[in-house]
């Protein structure tokens, strides 16, 4: 009986896991089939022989290494400045009781309720005059500001766990509040620093709908943009477009691997708060 | 090294008052305790000291300055957590310097100052070490070591031995009082617990609902509770409480207790027969057997604590209890009489307070 | 200094009492600035667009049209198709990843070897850029490159290895199990964080009091899960609603219209028709339906917590 369960137990695990890893192990097959056996092999698990072809053709041959470039320039600052910014807030709503508050957290909380579908249009209509469309400063503003009220619950979270007498310590050492905060109170968030980059670092890599509307052409189109053009163009270099998938993939997994232990205390945090 | 002035001091969160218009002077090199039941207002008190909490209204003085407007930074004092709060991030060393580096000090004497301290404190072995692989005692010492290196004007202990066992907070507490009586620094330190307010205080502050009770030496608070909160928080075991009324005879007057016995105040009070007081005596205080008078009384349990016993009676109904370093043989159920000497009576009038009497406890005893 | 004598003050000075003030306000003025500008007055813009006419290549578009777009809109029979197809979107969806997230987690709820490696594997989807997982399924439906039209021919599901994708019966299910994929580590790693916070000694003490496995799950861990599960469900549901990125990678809303949801719709009437002002009108009905359904569920939520 307890040997049957454990048995039915560990099967259980194994079916999700083959059902999460199997799609992207297929991306993996076919971006090293070669073409000519990509049809006639056709669900043959690994192909007869592989090939980096198709990473050679799409680095060499198409705009995706400038989408990549792209897309870790937007990503990358998105979530240093969403951290950075985050970490003030979530600190505020941490350690401080003041009048405001309640409605602060409220504001946060109503953004993440309403559809920003919404505001694909009048976002357009309004960088546009200021020269924001079609450029990677523009899409770092909007996904800044859509990423930082999570952020914010994420840090709050981190820093409540953090003892307040740590910086009451600090303060009577002779350290000002701000002081406290930077040299005492922020080294010990790093794990949480860590997580929030890597939430907004994949968000800001993942999005898709503000930057097909605010971005036209290939010279700040970012990754997910790029790809979808592509795939639209060139429906047929399955495994170029593959090979090109493969590569949006790696930096999202660094990061996942990087926040992978956090995963549960961040999303308690949002799930409760956000 | 500086006195520290307190006028009037009171605190409310929002409608809620926690302290109602404290007034202490602490005099130059003077060790104060703040003791009362938890929620008391003590750590408040000392918080506001610190400046980490703001003051309501009424004015805090240090060394002659106010301080009201002071971020904690710019108050010169130092301050030992229950918790320690050492930097989890920072080595021994780096914790004790921390304050010195933030005011810019030379490294060379950084370097004596930590060395002293930790000379001193026995930590030489650990300066390399972080928080996380010290022992309880050691973090404690870290904490004490963080505070003497800034040599500051004033010393605050928020419970500072609790998180200690019982073996290391009595070698703490000895420790706390020599450095004290080497340093001669102002201290101010909170505590619930009275022994560590004796033993350490050169006065007591007896604390309770947001009120001082009773500011005092710790033999003074003993020998004379200024009313019943103090005379119950101050020994342990605690105080026996009797109620009862004056009742006056020629040349003297009487308690009579709730169950009829009466016990003899040894003169006369100014008090209108009836009045209803509460006798006071403490259990090392009532004597067994005593060679006249007496009141019979029943043995209900027998603690033994090592150093002695600990008798709980009852006399006709009422509880109370002795305190006997004799481990005479009484078995529960075992009848025996009590005596209760009038110079060892404590008597409280019907508004708690202590009532002075030229020939009751501790008046008698000064004089 | 001479104040000091006189005792008590009721009153800082007014500049001390200002720095106090203001300081929560410094550190959250970035945040506040950022979701102002960004998120509410384009709210507050995009509700002022669903009354005007507001087309991107139309120059003289701008003015005032009343309730045009919502009386359009009410003819509109491919936002009907759109709204029932939100239902089935949201709901199969949210059903499927909530079930087969509460089975993982209470699987990785317990400890066994591997554990740690068994839950980043399972979690990784969830890592997975959602264009590229909806590319990715797209793709495995692609009876050319992908193994799922002609595996599910040998179980007998269809009858001849076609992209269920451009099947108007099917296509749905395309977008809805690349979600499901997407989607069921939320629910599991949510879940699996309310499962740690129940103290084991409940079900130590359950089991002694003689309760079976069973009554230990309905007794204990249901009513503890019962908020989060409440809470996730809410917010998923919303969440799902809105989202169209896997629709529009996948299907683009057909064929035929078929998997086209509300969201999806709109921004295919921003994005392509360019037509700020109708889309606007579309969205605005969306935030009044999301809104009244969240209002529904938590009048529920509190009837149910008062006959408690």
């Amino acid at each position: 009986m307890g040997i049957l369960l454990t048995i039915a137990h560990r099967l259980a695990i194994l079916a999700y896991v083959v059902f999460a890893l199997f799609p992207l192990y297929w991306l993996l097959k076919v971006s090293v089939t070669p073409n000519d056996l990509l049809y006639s092999e056709g669900v043959r698990m690994w192909p007869s022989h592989a090939t980096l072809a198709h990473y050679r053709y799409v680095i060499e041959n198409s705009a995706f290494p400038i989408f990549f470039r792209n897309s870790l320039i937007v990503a990358g600052s998105t979530a240093l400045a969403v951290t950075l910014i985050s970490s003030l807030s979530g600190y505020a709503l941490s350690r401080f009781v003041f009048r405001g508050k309640y409605a602060v957290v409220a504001l946060m909380l109503i953004t993440q309720m309403f559809p920003l579908v919404m505001l694909v249009a009048p976002i357009f209509k309004m960088l546009s005059p200021l020269g924001l469309t079609n450029s990677l400063t523009g899409l770092v503003i909007v996904y800044t500001a859509f990423n930082v009220p999570f952020a914010t619950f994420l840090m709050q979270s981190f820093f409540d766990g953090i003892p307040r007498d740590l910086e009451d310590a600090a303060m009577i050492d002779g350290a000002s509040r701000f002081t406290a905060f930077r040299q005492i109170i922020l080294p010990l968030t790093l794990p949480g620093i860590a997580a929030t980059l890597g939430f907004v670092f994949t968000a800001a890599w993942s999005e898709l709908l503000f930057a097909l509307m605010l971005i036209s052409g290939n010279d700040s189109a970012t990754f997910p943009v790029g790809l979808l053009t592509f795939v639209s163009k060139f429906s047929v270099d399955f495994g170029q477009m593959m090979a090109a998938g493969v590569m949006a993939l790696v930096p999202a997994c660094l990061f996942f691997l990087l926040i992978q232990r956090y995963l549960v205390q961040g999303l308690t945090a949002g799930a409760v708060k956000g | 090294m500086a006195s520290i002035e307190m006028r009037d001091i009171v605190k409310t969160y929002g409608d809620h008052p926690v302290l109602h218009g404290v007034d202490l002077s602490i005099e130059d090199g003077e060790f104060i305790v703040l003791v009362g039941p938890s929620g008391c207002g003590k750590s408040t008190l000392l918080r506001m000291i610190a400046g980490l909490e703001s003051i309501s209204s009424g004015t805090m003085s240090i060394d002659g300055r106010e301080v009201n407007d002071l971020k904690p930074k710019d108050r010169d004092i130092a301050m030992v957590f229950q918790s320690y709060a050492l930097y989890p991030h920072m080595t021994v060393a780096d914790n004790m310097s921390y304050s010195l580096r933030l005011r810019r000090t030379p490294k060379e004497k950084i370097a004596a100052a930590v060395a002293a301290a930790s000379a001193k404190l026995g930590l030489d072995p650990y300066l390399g070490r972080r928080p996380k692989a010290l022992s309880g005692g050691q973090r404690q010492r870290v904490a004490m070591g963080r505070a003497i290196v800034r040599q500051p004007k004033a010393f605050l202990f928020d419970e500072p031995l609790s998180n200690l066992d019982a073996r290391l907070r009595e070698q703490m507490r000895a420790e706390i009082k020599r450095m004290h009586a080497e340093f001669g620094a102002t201290s101010v330190y909170v505590t619930h617990d009275q022994i560590e307010a004796m033993t350490l205080a050169s006065r007591i502050v007896a604390m309770n609902a947001g009120e001082v009770q009773q500011i005092g030496a710790p033999l003074e608070l003993y020998d004379r509770p200024a009313n019943l909160f103090v005379a119950g928080f101050i020994g342990s075991p605690g105080m026996n409480m009797l109620e009862g009324s004056i009742v006056s005879e020629t040349g003297t007057s009487l308690v009579r207790l709730m169950n009829g016995t009466t016990i003899s105040l040894g003169q006369r009070v100014d008090m209108p027969e009836g009045t209803s007081v509460t006798l006071g005596i403490r259990p090392e205080h009532v004597t067994i057997r005593p060679p006249a008078g007496g009141v019979a009384a029943t043995v209900e349990l027998v603690e033994p604590t090592g150093l002695g016993i600990i008798l709980h009676l009852t006399v006709h109904g009422l509880p109370f209890k002795i305190f006997s370093s004799d481990r005479a043989l009484l078995t529960p159920g075992a009848s025996l009489t009590v005596g209760f000497p009038p110079e060892r009576l404590h008597l409280f009038g019907p508004d708690g307070r202590r009532v002075h009497l030229e020939t009751l406890s501790g008046d008698a005893l000064s004089s | 200094m001479t104040l000091s004598a006189t005792g008590r003050r009721p009153r800082k000075p007014f500049a001390r009492r200002l720095a106090d003030a203001a300081e929560p306000w410094l550190y959250t003025a970035p945040v506040l600035v950022l979701i102002i500008a960004v998120m509410l007055v384009p709210l507050v813009l995009g509700l002022s667009y669903a009354f005007r006419d507001i087309q991107l290549l139309n120059p003289f578009s701008g003015g005032f049209v009343g309730l045009d777009h919502f009386r359009e809109l009410s003819q509109d029979t491919a936002f009907y198709r759109a709204l029932r197809n939100t239902l089935w979107w949201t709901g199969a969806s949210v059903f499927l990843q909530f079930f087969f997230g509460l089975i993982l987690a209470l699987l990785l709820d317990k400890p066994f070897a591997g554990r740690g490696l068994a839950q980043a594997l399972v979690f990784l989807p969830w890592a997975v850029p959602t264009f590229l997982a909806g590319l990715n399924w797209a793709w495995m439906f692609n009876p050319v490159i992908g193994p799922l039209p002609h595996w599910m021919v040998s179980l007998g599901i269809l009858s001849a290895p076609n992209n269920i994708l451009a099947d108007p019966q099917l296509a749905m299910w395309g977008p809805i199990i690349a979600n499901v994929w997407w989607g069921i580590p939320f629910f599991a790693i949510t879940l699996l964080a309310a499962l740690q916070a129940i103290p084991r000694d409940l079900y130590e003490a359950a089991a002694i009091d003689g309760a079976n496995p069973i009554q230990r799950f309905t007794s204990i861990t249901l009513p503890f899960l019962a908020p989060t599960i409440a809470i996730t469900v809410l917010l998923r549901t919303v969440w799902i609603a809105n989202f169209a990125d896997l629709i529009i990678v996948m299907t683009n809303g057909g064929p035929a219209d078929r998997t086209q949801i509300v969201a999806s719709y709109i921004f295919t009437q921003a994005f392509k028709r360019l037509d700020f002002g109708y889309a606007s009108a579309i969205a605005l009905v969306l935030l009044v339906l999301l809104l009244a359904y969240s209002m529904v569920i938590v009048v529920i939520r509190q009837r149910l917590i008062e006959k408690d």
